[in-house]
């Protein structure tokens, strides 16, 4: 099989071949066009210029159902499932061909249970996790028992121990003699999963490259064209006095899509960062909004802020204690998207640097203080006026980090730090939490980037279903034990001689 | 039994049109589209259904132009919406606004204009059951159609794959969009079925309910049925009992005010309006029930980006 | 075929071309009606839109139709801005006719000053309570307001009819359903003399200014647009939507009751079976057409008010019906609707090359947005 594609700004003359029964791995940064090359392959995206060859032959493919009548199937990184409906619904409308339902209902037992995906065909998407969700997708794939299948960022959603469960299954799909197009910027997956890797790098082909004969840092050196400044581990922090302390915190779940919080207990020094791993959906969004005082608690002794009782109050009662918060979503939560980086500033600070004089907004402080954020962090902006939405994703979370720790905050609860950001805007926001950590504040960091925790932070825990592990000396634990946290396990104690002195 | 058999007969006629508008909307809304232009449309209907019979003298021929005047409003809204990226409560409530001001323009020379009503169609030997026969089967033909819509919807809904198209493109347009199926040609149809029904409730109503035109004589059952829909939580069967239900409530408040209760007419005539009310606010308490039934992305604008 | 591509931020200029846009359009939508109607549009155009206006009683009238219209508006645009949807205004400009009405007719033999005032405040009273009650019921029941406020529209219709054909009867009308006449100190005093433009109007203006330095400098303006925009963000500043939907449905309902008192005390001068020709619907249209800000709701208003002005003089002089107005102005809000699509997206040609037509700014937007989302 071979492709080309020479063509548009995303994707300039690239080429990739696949062989029947390869998983062959599509490496590259974020933003590297991994994503609009196979949206070309699967069909979404139409290609300017450029070829396809499918098993000898030429083919163009204008849309996502005619991949996959070639054979072409593909397990999306954000899922294309409907909540409300059955698994077998969601699968049901993933196949082309009309199926009677009892018979497909048979067919996804038989093929959930040949591949070790166990699923319940007769439940609703809204209640699964997301590991299970990603199983509908790949049974919905293999249902149409395609010759290649293409999947996007699979493991990013899911714990080391699904991710090696799902590698068994994607290896003996690969002995079968289905061709796996797998996309990642996971180096260490790829060298445990994939037999060749194609780098791409802003846009275009940088090498194709056997995985063994490559190192893990051989391919990042491929893959990011330059060598970055590594990442110091924290070791030796000694942590100041307690400032956030979290006593037995349980919230209700806003609604059925959401995760209720189950007895929460935490505890945040000044001067430490702590750092909260775990798969998404399993709480992140819903602590983060009991930290910072979006959700209230009934008990306001579940949350102490230097001692003070606050599980009762709102966010800007908070703010005045000293909390500061960043959210995951950037654009409409962190920020209001069609409004300028004055208003965006506001929207937070008002409280502290007390922008709000007899009812109306100071606007000339408030300018100055953006200013600031915007020449401290960096952020590349047409000025403060601009939109919050006119903003790359990088430079718009260092505007809301620079907007936060300007503020001075004493606790600083960030979730996703660095998601979907650049590479160079990561680090500018990882020096600017450990800055603020050794001025003293205590910081919180809420992440799904276990690389990011291990690197940063002084000690972790993980989140699984609402309840949060038991917290432990970063330097004390290996990844799979992090792992473990992750999936909800607890960790044998024997084996953490050093991890049970902070243990909450 | 003299007063039973009218009264039954004329909460029948005061649901019929409920009912289709309802299960119109419901269709629109399963796909993920809010129109809250049902009351315009209505008018729309009645007003077409009206002239199309006072020039024609066919009454088949007045209910398909009933139809065609309610889906041609509900394309214009369709392509605000679905071509425009309007916002559908805005772009509603200017179909609404323009449906009362259009149908009058259209229907001033027709007010005072009379007209038998639409004829019953009885059903062979069953008519002829006692009591029963009068009751069920002695109707206008619009009558029997509206009941069958309603296993019919439930039907497409449930179980038929293009029902389930829908519900997919209501629940999520983005991953339907991802999987390949034409949104914006799904929400269309939708969109166009709730309009023809609304149509048909208005041409039931200056055909049948009450044979002539009158201005604004819809007298806000277009949100009724809005309200109908939230009440039967987007379920075809419920649809049917809410309709009933508030063609009762509107039944007996007319023959209370007949039988000389003495209360004032006004206020047995805001009945309907507060039980909607009542109704909307027993239903909605329950905010999961609610969030769980409605489709995720009712109200959304979908503009796809690849 | 054509195509819409998002732009990187709205387009600043297309906020305020867009409704002149959407006029033009609905004066050819317009043309052509008239033309099936049989009507020469030159005339009917001129008896719409020229010939009201060529007195001064003609331009004073424009004021007292537009006062009604431009209250609501304005205060109805700030619940939009928060997407509070009080589609009920006509039921409580009802209400405040009905409340400051009764203050009329109970201090009818009692000449003073403050006698207005007291109606002022009955109206607004009125207003506010008709609007508290779905307020009520979204903040406790989570009921849709849309659907509530219109509901009680329907009962207030109902219950104005009741008392004036009951209570506020006048007792030496021959059973006619109004109510007396409201005496000289119940009457909104006249600005211009020789004509009907009352103090009402320099409310109305009173309440644009303040509504435009509401929005455009305070915190509760600033909460109000977080809200409307970006609800969780809105929570995360730590703004409260409750609070946001008891204040946009009370000031709006407020303002209502006010339009609606000012109506049954400046131009009617008695409690009638109506009071409004829909001013609390056509008031949506104005918010819309005035683009959600004061100054552009008051200009709105004015063109709104002479839509009403030229349908009653076309069917003077060109006995056309009262209901080319409502069509009218359907039309524009239509049109309105369809060309702020330009606000938010270009149109663009869909064939050529991608690189070709979008330039680099926006395919990095979009490409950002596109990750950002994820």
């Amino acid at each position: 099989m071979t492709r080309t594609f020479p063509g548009v700004i995303a994707n300039q003359d690239v080429d990739l071949t696949i062989h029947a029964g390869e998983i062959h791995a599509l490496l590259g940064e974020n933003g590297a066009g991994k994503s609009t090359l196979v949206k070309m392959i699967y069909g979404i995206l139409a290609p300017d210029s450029g070829q396809i060859d499918w098993q000898g032959n030429t083919v163009s493919i204008p849309n996502p159902a005619f991949a996959r009548e070639l054979g072409v199937a593909m397990v999306f990184q954000h899922f294309s499932l409907f909540d409300s409906l059955s698994v077998l619904e969601n699968i049901a409308l993933g196949m082309d061909s009309k199926v009677n339902r009892a018979e497909l209902k048979s067919r996804i037992l038989e093929i959930s249970s040949r591949y070790g995906l166990p699923l319940d065909p007769d439940r609703h998407v809204y209640t699964l996790s997301v590991g299970e969700r990603q199983r509908i997708e790949i049974i919905r794939c293999l249902l149409q028992e395609p010759k290649l299948l293409i999947m996007d960022e699979p493991t990013s959603v899911l714990t080391p121990q699904e991710v090696s469960r799902l590698f068994e299954t994607l290896r003996r799909l690969s002995e079968e003699g289905l061709a796996i197009l797998y996309i990642s910027h996971k180096l260490d997956e790829i060298k445990a999963l994939c037999h060749r890797a194609t780098i791409l790098r802003n846009g275009k082909r940088v090498d194709v490259a056997d995985v063994n004969d490559e190192s893990t840092s051989s391919l990042a050196a491929m893959m990011m064209g330059e060598t970055l400044e590594t990442t110091t581990p924290r070791i030796g922090n000694q942590a100041g006095e307690l400032r956030l302390s979290v006593k037995n915190l349980s919230l209700e779940a806003a609604d059925e899509f959401g995760i209720p919080l189950k007895n929460i207990n935490l505890d945040v020094h000044c001067g430490e960062i702590v750092g909260i791993a775990g798969v998404a959906g399993n709480g992140q969004d819903e602590l983060l909004m009991a930290l910072s005082g979006e959700s209230v608690s009934t008990q306001s002794d579940s949350l102490f802020i230097d001692g003070k009782a606050c599980g009762q109050l709102g966010p800007n009662k908070r703010r005045a204690l000293g909390v500061a918060a960043i959210p995951e979503q950037r654009l409409g939560h962190g920020a209001v998207p069609e409004m300028s980086l004055v208003d965006n500033t506001f929207l937070t600070a008002f409280q502290r640097l007390g922008l709000v004089g007899g009812g109306f907004i100071k606007n000339s402080v408030t300018r100055q203080f953006t200013e600031k954020v915007i020449e401290n962090f960096n952020v590349k902006s047409n000025g403060s006026k601009a939109f919050a939405s006119s903003l790359s994703g990088g430079n718009l979370q260092k505007f809301i980090v620079g907007r936060e720790i300007l503020q001075n905050p004493g606790l600083l609860i960030v979730s996703q730090p660095t998601w979907g950001v650049d590479a160079g805007a990561a680090q500018t926001i990882h020096k600017a939490l450990r800055d603020l950590a050794d001025r003293g504040a205590a910081v919180l960091i809420i992440s799904q980037d276990l690389d990011e925790l291990m690197a940063g932070t002084d000690r972790i825990g993980a989140i699984c279903a609402g309840e949060l592990s038991d917290i432990y000396d970063t330097a004390a634990l290996s990844i799979e034990e992090v792992g473990l946290l992750m999936a909800g396990s607890a960790l044998d104690e024997k084996s953490l001689a050093t991890g049970g002195l902070n243990n909450v | 039994m003299d007063i039973l058999i009218p009264t039954i007969l004329t909460i029948i006629t005061a649901a019929t049109p409920l009912l289709f508008a309802a299960l119109g909307e419901l269709i629109t809304e399963k796909s993920g589209v809010l129109n809250l232009g049902v009351e315009g449309m209505i008018l729309a209907g009645a007003v077409c259904g009206f002239a199309a019979v006072h020039f024609s003298g066919s009454a088949s021929f007045g209910v398909v132009a009933g139809a065609a005047a309610g889906a041609l409003l509900s394309l214009i809204f369709a392509a605000l919406v679905l071509g425009f990226q309007a916002s559908q409560v805005a772009t509603g409530l200017a179909l609404t606004i323009f449906g009362v001001g259009l149908s009058a323009l259209i229907g001033q020379d027709l007010v005072g204009v009379a007209y038998d009503g639409l004829p019953k169609v009885a059903i062979p030997f069953l008519s002829d059951l006692p009591l029963i026969g009068e009751v069920f089967f002695k109707h206008d033909v619009l009558v029997y159609v509206s009941l069958l819509m309603v296993p019919l919807v439930w039907w497409f809904l449930t179980y038929s794959r293009a029902g389930l198209v829908l519900r997919a493109v209501g629940d999520s347009h983005d991953a339907a969009h991802a999987m390949g199926y034409p949104v914006v040609r799904i929400r269309l149809f939708a969109i166009l079925f709730g309009g023809a029904m609304s149509g048909i409730a208005g041409a039931y109503l200056s055909l049948a309910y009450s044979p002539m035109w009158i201005e604004n004589m819809s007298a806000g059952r277009g949100w009724i049925a809005l309200a109908l829909v939230v009440f039967a939580t987007w379920r075809p069967w419920r649809v049917l009992l809410g309709a009933y239900l508030f063609g009762g409530i509107s039944i007996l408040q007319l023959h209370a005010q007949a039988m000389g209760i003495g209360i004032p007419s006004q206020v047995m005539s805001m009945l309907p309006y507060l039980v909607t009310i009542l109704v909307l606010v027993l239903i909605s308490r329950d905010q999961n029930k609610i969030k769980l039934n409605s489709p995720a992305c009712i109200g959304k604008p979908f503009h796809p980006t690849s | 075929m054509f195509k819409l591509v998002k732009r990187p931020e709205p387009s600043r200029q297309m906020v305020l071309v867009s409704p002149l846009l959407a006029l033009l359009l609905t004066l050819l939508a317009g043309i052509i009606l008239f033309l099936f109607m049989g009507v020469s549009p030159t005339e009917a155009l001129y008896a719409f839109f020229v010939e009201p206006l060529t007195s001064l009683y003609g331009w004073a009238e424009l004021g007292v139709k537009a006062t009604p219209l431009v209250l609501i508006a304005v205060t109805l645009s700030v619940g939009f801005r928060a997407g509070i949807w009080n589609i009920g205004a006509e039921g409580q400009l009802t209400l405040g006719g009905i409340c400051g009405g009764a203050v009329a007719l109970l201090f009818y033999e009692v000449e003073s000053v403050w006698v207005i005032p007291l109606m002022v405040l009955a109206g607004i009273a009125g207003g506010m309570f008709w609007a508290a009650i779905p307020a009520f019921l979204r903040t406790r029941f989570n009921a849709n307001e849309i659907l509530t406020s219109l509901m009680l529209t329907y009962v207030a219709g109902l219950l104005l009819s009741l008392l004036v054909h009951g209570v506020m009867r006048d007792p030496d009308g021959y059973n006619f359903p109004e109510s007396r006449l409201f005496s000289d100190s119940a009457l909104l005093p006249i600005i211009l003399e020789g004509t009907r433009l009352h103090v009402g109007w320099l409310m109305a203006l009173a309440v644009v200014v303040a509504a435009w330095i509401m929005m455009a400098r305070t915190l509760i303006g600033f909460e109000v647009k977080v809200l409307g925009q970006a609800p969780a963000a809105g929570r995360y500043a730590g703004f409260s939507q409750r609070n946001i939907i008891w204040f946009s449905l009370l000031l709006s309902g407020g303002a209502a009751g006010l339009a609606g008192m000012i109506e049954v005390s400046g131009p009617i001068g008695q409690v009638l079976p109506t009071i409004s020709p829909g001013y609390g619907f056509t008031a949506i249209i104005v918010a819309f057409v005035g683009r959600l800000h004061p100054v552009g709701v008051l200009l709105a208003g004015l063109l709104l008010a002479l839509s009403y002005l030229g349908g009653e003089s076309a069917q003077i002089s060109l006995n056309l019906p009262l209901a080319v107005t409502g069509v009218f102005q359907g039309m524009l809000l239509f049109f309105l609707l369809a060309c702020d699509v330009l606000i938010h997206y270009q149109i663009v040609r869909k064939t050529g090359p991608v690189s070709a037509i979008a330039d680099q700014d926006t395919t990095q937007a979009t490409t950002n947005t596109a990750t950002e989302s994820k």
